[in-house]
């Protein structure tokens, strides 16, 4: 017999944030795993540690803030933050690299502002970020892809010297697409459209095989993943439709009328981590609008922000500036949009009554 | 070098006279908040705060002569609105708080002396010489005047009586695993 | 003619539970035998507090009238059996805190004999609507659905705001509930007639029953019972958790919402529940007022789930053991559904009016589990049948600031339906939230009429005083005037009786003067 004060429901769905977590990161396995695949032992070192290393700081700031670690741990929020920022790494990035960026995410991007579902900015991103702009050239050097039991891929211990010392590394560096293109754009057309034209959507967008952030290159399977975690209900379809529109329609405007200098619509959507930031970074709860409609228009704003940066800012990939430019305006889109209440019209005013506003 | 100074000192000279000129020109008289304070206090006139009745608390509390939590009858949530208003933050974990009380006679020891309800400031004593009082509930506002002026201590001071008309549900327990009950270790002993 | 067209679209708002309603709901009504003692508290309804009319040991029959009505918004209470008062006082209540309503103790004799002297309306379609009302009202029915709403008072609103579409709702959406499938399927020419009687008595033109199509066997008992009578039409609705919320089943049955600071009638429907149908159907034809229902005793810790009809007052205990007591200790015992009932502190409470479920639930199903922190994941936003934003409520109820969740957010909107803490992967009790946030400014409210009331105390008293104390002075100088007038008077006669004394002894002089 309960004589505890308990409030109505006396049911519930089952629905649990460590599930929520679980499903996302079933859905980003595969494109991990074919990242694994693709660039051998260093990818999965870098993976390893970078998670790793986000679990050990959520557990030591839980601890400073005086929680139980374990529960808390429990629900896989870190392992997914580590996840995130692994997959958006070069994958033969040094390991303190991973370390770096995952003490920021977790310790700054989160435990700052109060832990798990308190952070404005998206604590991957906020990682990501510090290093793109902390360590330029690391997060640039990108490989081919080396599959696992190629000729040229390294075995354990050449992989362990590429994650901790990085040597060995300068000998097969490779140039993204999107990279490669700003880089020779600024020589001149005509190596900018070579690479643009080299570019094959099917082997090397879809399929997977270029030169890319680990976990971003397979389009094919992030596309999977995203479908997998639309059909699960864990995300909507406001915040990929959003971003994938944000970026490809003003590109394929932008490509007619500017073809040489311009990349087309498929290297946009396959050739840098757009699928796997609209799938799984612009759906990420904490920091985007708390609405279905607000977070179109988050969705919608990360995407344009991020093809402003592509074609016309100094980096050549803008995902993570433009998904925190987009965390920090949050609160104004969730203050702006909300849904209509029952009875009420869009401003808030109470629906007239039935035959006539009469009194 | 020399215009560049020139340029900056005009320049700061300039903004400045706006400025001066602006905040002479377009002074916001600063509104009287004592009636708004009066307003918000019981009105009782109950004098527990040791100033002449609730407006001299309002103006005490105006001037920050007084803190916000000097009104008993108006408890934690009246120290909490009055510090909203004057925008001071105050810990209020310590003020005592059992909730509004209102008085209640104790017939059997009550000897009908009349002098509570001459105390009474909201007339919410009824009797007559030599008659049992009885208590008002709705008209009390547990100003404490009669419990201190009973003679045979027939008088005190209980919370509101709980109806289910009047009942609400608790505040929800927050929600953090803390490794220690930080909490619970403050509030209940 | 298809006018349910458009209900193959699932609405968007609501979840969607396991809905728990076997076996209970296939089962055969069952009928309670009479414990010794019924506890009818005065307040099953909303509004007055009913006045008793009986005295401590009087003998009352079955129906005979115990507390009248008091106020305008009220119902009276009626004898539930045959027996005899032998307390009138405070009793259990349902209330979730376990307070003590007062009430009226009956000891049953046995008998269960009703009062002769009720009698229904011999033909109520040619009758006066008002009488129809007045039967209703003297009845004592109230919302059966669980709002406790007289039901009279709204027959007056319907008519008064010619309301032109009756709702009868069957939605009955809660899991475990089956009382109302259970009442249309085994009494569904009663609940017709009862839905065509309101119908007549607010002068409504149409009668629309929304069942939800999870109860295919009532649906069918009710087109059959409807046979013959145009303006009824019976309508399955979506299976849809809160379908049976008045606002929804408008919504979906005449595609119109309720204003937001209206009422139904303001879309010009009204509705009412299928027992509340029912309970005017036996008030109008056979006189008899409200004193027993249909009520579900179910959960996994109940050995024999099933529907009981049952006298009013008798307590839980007594409905548990007449479906075969418990398997277990239950984890929780809930009166109504598991989506809004409230927990019951005690088996000693008794059924009222308002009572559709009792349940005797398991750890498991009650789904207790420890809250963690919002991660702002919005699914409390899509299950919203409202269109509310409930975790951005519950974060500012959180910090305090009650007056921004009502005013910005809508917080008086709520409906209360559960949908967003039964979805909530972070378990956080957003409805308690709500509903404390609800009672602290309902709570504030009171606090602030009690002080404008104190305030005109204390200036009544002042000017009270004022008054007296002129009245006093005015006495006084009154006083004061007389006895002035008093002395002034006496010296005045003095000062003349000298006078005439000297005038007296002149003359003597003058006449001694006069003499000598």
């Amino acid at each position: 017999m309960s004589s505890v004060l308990v409030h109505a429901p006396h049911a519930h769905s089952g629905a649990g944030v460590g599930g929520v977590m679980a499903t996302v990161m079933l859905a980003l396995a595969p494109a991990t795993a074919f990242g694994f695949w693709a660039f051998g032992w260093p990818a999965i070192y870098l993976w390893t540690v970078t998670v790793l290393a986000c679990v050990l700081t959520e557990a030591v700031c839980l601890k400073w803030r005086g929680q139980h670690a374990l529960p808390r741990l429990a629900d896989g929020s870190a392992i997914l933050t580590g996840w995130l920022l692994a997959v958006s790494l070069p994958p033969w990035a040094p390991a303190w690299l991973g370390v770096v960026g995952a003490v920021a995410a977790i310790a700054l991007g989160k435990q700052v502002f109060g832990g798990l579902g308190q952070n404005p900015f998206n604590p991957a991103m906020v990682g990501r970020v510090l290093l793109l702009i902390a360590f330029p050239v690391e997060m640039t050097t990108w490989v081919a892809p080396h599959p696992l039991g190629s000729s040229g891929a390294p075995d354990l211990w050449a992989a362990a010297g590429i994650t901790l010392g990085g040597n060995g590394y300068d000998a097969v560096t490779s140039a993204s697409l999107l990279g490669g293109f700003k880089t020779e754009l600024t020589r001149g057309v005509e190596g900018a459209s070579a690479i643009a034209h080299a570019f094959a959507p099917l082997s090397n967008g879809l399929a997977g095989m270029r030169a890319g952030s680990l976990g971003e290159t397979s389009a094919g399977l992030l596309l999977l993943g995203g479908l997998f975690l639309l059909w699960r209900g864990v995300i909507g379809w406001q915040a990929p439709v959003g971003m994938l529109l944000g970026v490809l329609v003003p590109a394929a405007i932008l490509h007619t009328t500017h073809p040489d200098t311009t990349l087309p619509v498929s290297a946009h959507l396959f050739g840098g981590g757009l699928l796997l930031g609209a799938f799984f970074i612009v759906t990420d709860y904490v920091s985007s609008p708390g609405t279905p409609a607000g977070r179109l228009v988050f969705g919608l704003g990360c995407g344009l922000l991020t093809f402003v940066i592509r074609n016309f800012a100094g980096y050549p990939e803008g995902v993570a500036f433009a998904v925190m430019l987009m965390n920090a305006m949050t609160p104004l889109i969730d203050r702006a949009i909300r849904p209509r209440v029952y009875g009420r019209d869009r401003r808030g005013r109470s629906l007239p009554p039935l035959g006539g506003d009469k009194k | 070098m020399l215009l560049a100074l020139a340029a900056l000192t005009t320049l700061g000279l300039g903004l400045g006279l706006l400025l001066g000129t602006a905040a002479r020109l377009l002074k916001v008289e600063a509104e009287p908040i004592t009636a708004e304070l009066e307003a918000m206090l019981p009105g009782s006139q109950c004098g527990q705060c040791g100033f002449p009745g609730c407006a001299g608390a309002a103006a005490a509390l105006a001037d920050g002569r007084a803190p916000v939590t000097l009104c008993p009858p108006g408890g934690r949530d009246l120290a909490q609105r009055l510090a909203e208003r004057l925008g001071v933050s105050v810990d209020l974990s310590g003020m005592a708080d059992a909730g509004p009380r209102i008085a209640a006679v104790d017939e059997s020891i009550c000897i009908g002396c009349t002098r509570c309800f001459k105390v009474c400031p909201t007339d919410a004593i009824v009797g007559a010489v030599k008659q049992i009082h009885a208590v008002i509930r709705d008209a009390c506002t547990g100003c404490s005047k009669c419990v201190d002026i009973c003679p045979t201590e027939s008088l005190h001071l209980i919370p509101i009586p709980v109806t289910p008309q009047t009942w609400a549900w608790p505040k929800p327990a927050h929600t953090p695993v803390l490794a220690k009950p930080v909490l619970a270790d403050a509030g209940c002993h | 003619m298809r006018i349910f067209d458009f209900l193959s679209r699932l609405p968007s708002w609501g979840v969607h539970p396991d809905d728990h309603k076997r076996p209970a709901a296939d089962r055969a009504l069952r009928v309670v035998t009479l414990p010794e003692f019924l506890h009818l508290p005065l307040t099953q309804h909303v509004g007055g507090i009913a006045r008793p009319v009986v005295r401590i040991g009087d003998t009352v029959h079955k129906g005979q009238l115990l507390a009248r009505a008091h106020g305008n918004i009220s119902a009276p209470v009626h004898a539930p059996t045959s027996g005899r008062i032998v307390a009138i006082g405070d009793v259990h209540s349902p209330h979730p805190a376990g307070l003590t309503l007062p009430g009226i103790t009956l000891a049953a004799d046995g008998d269960d004999r009703w009062d002769e002297s009720l009698e229904g309306l011999g033909d109520p379609f040619n009758a006066d609507p008002q009488q129809i009302s007045e039967k209703v009202s003297a009845a004592g029915v109230v919302g059966m659905g669980g709002a406790t709403f007289p039901a009279a008072v709204k027959l007056a609103l319907g008519r008064r705001m010619k309301v032109q579409t009756l709702i009868i709702n069957g939605g009955e959406c809660e899991p475990y509930l089956s009382c109302d499938d259970r009442l249309m399927r085994e009494r569904a020419a009663d609940v017709v007639d009862g839905a065509r009687l309101i119908a007549y008595a607010i002068g409504a033109r149409e009668v629309r029953v929304g069942i939800e199509n999870n109860k295919p066997e009532a649906i069918a008992a009710m087109r059959a019972a409807a046979e013959g009578f145009a303006e009824v039409h019976i309508v399955p609705v979506p299976a849809r958790y809160p379908m049976g919320s008045d606002k929804q089943l408008i919504s979906v049955l005449v595609k119109r919402e309720v204003p937001a600071e209206g009422r139904a009638a303001d879309a010009g429907v009204l509705v009412h529940n299928v027992g509340t149908a029912w309970a005017v159907h036996e008030a109008v034809r056979h006189g008899r007022p409200l004193v027993r229902r249909i009520v579900t005793v179910a959960g996994g810790a109940v050995r024999d789930p099933g529907n009981v009809e049952t006298p009013l007052g008798v307590s839980v205990s007594h409905l548990i053991e007449a479906c075969g007591g418990l398997l277990q200790a239950p984890a929780r015992l809930v009166l109504g559904g598991p989506m809004m009932g409230t927990v019951l502190p005690s088996q000693q409470a008794p059924v009222v009016k308002g009572t559709s479920g009792v349940l005797a639930l398991t750890a498991a199903e009650a789904g207790d589990q420890a809250p963690a922190p919002c991660i702002r994941c919005a699914s409390c936003v899509d299950a919203c049948p409202m269109g509310l934003v409930p975790h951005e409520m519950a974060a500012h109820i959180r910090a305090g600031a009650l007056d921004q969740a009502a005013d910005q957010w809508s917080l008086t909107d709520c409906i209360g339906c559960g949908c967003c803490a039964y979805v909530c992967p972070s378990r956080i009790p957003l409805t308690h939230h709500f509903d404390y946030a609800k009672g602290e400014l309902a709570g504030r409210e009171r606090m602030r009429l009690r002080q404008d009331a104190t305030k005109r105390l204390t200036a009544e008293r002042a000017s009270r005083q004022e008054r007296e104390a002129a009245e006093k002075a005015a006495a006084a100088a009154a006083r004061k005037a007389a006895k002035a007038a008093e002395k002034a008077a006496a010296e005045k006669a003095k000062a003349e009786k000298a006078k005439a004394e000297q005038a007296a002894a002149e003359a003597a002089g003058s006449n001694e003067g006069a003499t000598a």
